[in-house]
């Protein structure tokens, strides 16, 4: 413990920084995201099983099951080794590259795919403190900007890839993802506007200390959550929104030629986007990391306050994604039509409404 | 016929009523499910189907009910069968006899490929012995091909017997009854 201490007090404040980022990417990546995208795989299987009258993923026995009594079976009637498989599967698939495609996109569209969604959790502050340790990547001060920026990068995967295929159905896919997502960040980065307005600061920090002095900001601003959560639906190829990927009438859209580990690399990058999304919506709406009782609204002083901090972000965050899964498969797929029209002409007014009439309502509360 | 859409009213644009309901139908499923154990998946390969009488599966030889062989090997079935899946070796010049009295022949060898069958039926239609019959296996497994075509031996223990007619024992005493008929001169 002493040498540990000793050789952390004799970093300077670059080689700390350098350190304990490396140590949060990879807990957060490996640790977090990786995991949950795997087992949000999962619960969309269960969910959609259990919603259709199924009983959904129960087969997946791993050997050493055998030497659990009671819960081996249970966990294997759960499908919790499924995921384990399906990683397994797209490791060893044959990794086809039809003959008619644009090799070098077609190489690095699911790259893109992936990365900017992992990108934009590392300014989302997933806890307090640990420590000494803030829990957020990157305290940006411009954090919302730098989420929209690199979340607008994602749908260049998705054209790319489209592009790329050389076939009718992907590209298809790719002309709608690209016309579906650049209408709705129109949209989404709109209605956070006016909780910017109302905390006064573009730092995800400030946004969540805002909310833990005064009521969660879904309360002050129900319609900007909505435009956000629709637009979160759609930014993130999610039905009713899936369009690009749309199976009933393009196969499977962008991804139709992609097989084996790239494939894998769009569904995680949809998934890792669904939990950026959730994550957000938990920083911008639902306070973050706080809860309005037992102190908890306090930045973290102990070690097992920052975990327990954690540990709230994460529920509320697991609590939205099952929303986004239990919304799949309650609601049909929209039109394109509809969705252009939902986008263009009754969000992107409202959003406009909602800028308005925040700043009347502040202009009347604090005139100066 | 034009079918006159209702205009939608301010509520139902709102989308709400869509949700509600959507949510209504999705939580009364997944409670069910989840709680009631009312999932209508059957675990197959542990728990199987039971088809109902008269569904046409796979076709098997069967014998009557004195326990012979009712094929006479016409070979009717052989050239109707339309993936040409059954082959037979008729008796030749062997001195195979048939098991039934009265019955001319009885074949050496019947085979079906079950790899090529298409459970059609036709073979049970042709048939002038009724001696063939689509039964209710539906779901025929092996780990080789030779494993899936399978011999007259068994066919017929998979067949098992069938009560229909005698159509020979018939005759037999037909033609026993004629004997004895009083002949008038
Ligand atoms: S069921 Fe049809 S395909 Fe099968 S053996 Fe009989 S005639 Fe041939
Ligand atoms: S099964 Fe019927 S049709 Fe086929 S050879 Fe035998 S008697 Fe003839």
């Amino acid at each position: 413990m002493e040498a540990i201490k000793q050789f952390f007090s004799g970093l300077s404040w670059e080689q700390e920084f350098v350190i304990f980022t490396t140590l949060k990417v990879c807990i957060v990546l490996f640790g977090a995201v990786l995991p949950i995208v795997a087992y949000a795989v999962l619960v969309e299987r269960k969910v959609s099983a259990w919603i259709q009258d199924r009983v959904g993923p129960n087969r997946a026995t791993p050997f050493f099951v055998k030497y659990l009594p009671v819960v081996g079976p249970i966990l294997v009637r759960l499908g919790i080794f499924h995921p384990l498989a399906d990683g397994l599967k797209s490791f060893l698939k044959e990794d086809f590259t039809p003959a008619h495609v644009r090799k070098v996109y077609f190489w690095i569209a699911p790259a893109i795919a992936v990365v900017p969604a992992m990108l934009a959790l590392a300014v989302i502050p997933f806890g307090s403190k640990l420590g000494d340790q803030k829990m957020v990547i990157a305290d940006l001060n411009v954090g919302i900007l730098f989420t929209f920026g690199i979340i607008s990068l994602g749908v260049y995967g998705l054209v790319l890839a489209g592009y790329a295929s050389n076939s009718k159905f992907s590209f298809l896919g790719g002309i709608r993802s690209s016309a579906q997502m650049i209408s709705y960040e129109i949209a989404m980065g709109m209605s956070v506007i006016p909780i910017f307005m109302l905390v006064g600061d573009l730092n995800l920090s400030k946004v969540i200390a805002y909310q833990a002095d005064g009521a969660w900001l879904v309360f002050k601003q129900p319609i900007a959550f909505v435009i956000f959560l629709v637009a979160a639906f759609a930014e993130t190829n999610r039905l009713p929104f899936d369009l690009p990927e749309a199976e009933t009438e393009l196969v499977g859209g962008y991804h139709t030629e992609y097989s084996s580990m790239k494939f894998a690399l769009f569904f995680i990058g949809e998934y890792t986007a669904m939990i950026a999304a959730s994550a957000m919506m938990v920083v911008l709406f639902f306070g973050g990391w706080t809860l309005p009782f037992a102190g908890l609204n306090e930045s973290a002083t102990t070690f097992a306050m920052g975990l327990a901090h954690i540990g709230i972000f994460v529920s509320k965050m697991l609590f939205l994604m099952v929303v986004f899964i239990w919304v799949r498969w309650m609601l049909p797929r929209f039109r394109y039509d509809q969705l252009m029209d939902l986008g263009w002409r009754r969000f992107v007014p409202l959003a406009l409404v909602n800028i308005v009439l925040t700043a009347v309502v502040l202009w009347a509360l604090h005139p100066k | 016929m034009i079918v006159k859409r209702a205009n939608l009213t301010l509520w139902e644009r709102l989308f709400l009523p869509t949700l509600l309901g959507g949510l209504q139908v999705t939580g009364k499923h997944f409670i069910r499910t989840v709680f009631g154990g009312k999932a209508v998946t059957m675990q197959y390969p542990e728990q199987k189907w039971v088809v109902p009488e008269g569904y046409r599966g796979a076709p098997y030889l069967v014998r009557d009910q004195a326990g012979d062989t009712k094929c006479v090997s016409c070979q009717l079935c052989e050239f109707v069968c339309p993936p040409k899946a059954i082959k037979i070796i008729p008796p030749g010049d062997s001195s195979l006899k048939a098991d039934r009295a009265n019955a001319e022949k009885t074949p050496k060898e019947f085979e079906i490929n079950m790899l090529r069958c298409i459970f059609c039926g036709f073979c049970q239609e042709v048939c002038p012995e009724e001696a063939i019959f689509l039964q209710r296996d539906y779901s025929l497994t092996g780990e080789t091909r030779d494993e899936m075509i399978y011999n007259k031996e068994k066919l017929l223990a998979l067949g098992g017997t069938h009560a229909g007619v005698q159509k020979w024992k018939q005759k037999l005493e037909e033609a026993k009854g004629q004997e004895t008929f009083p002949v008038k001169d």
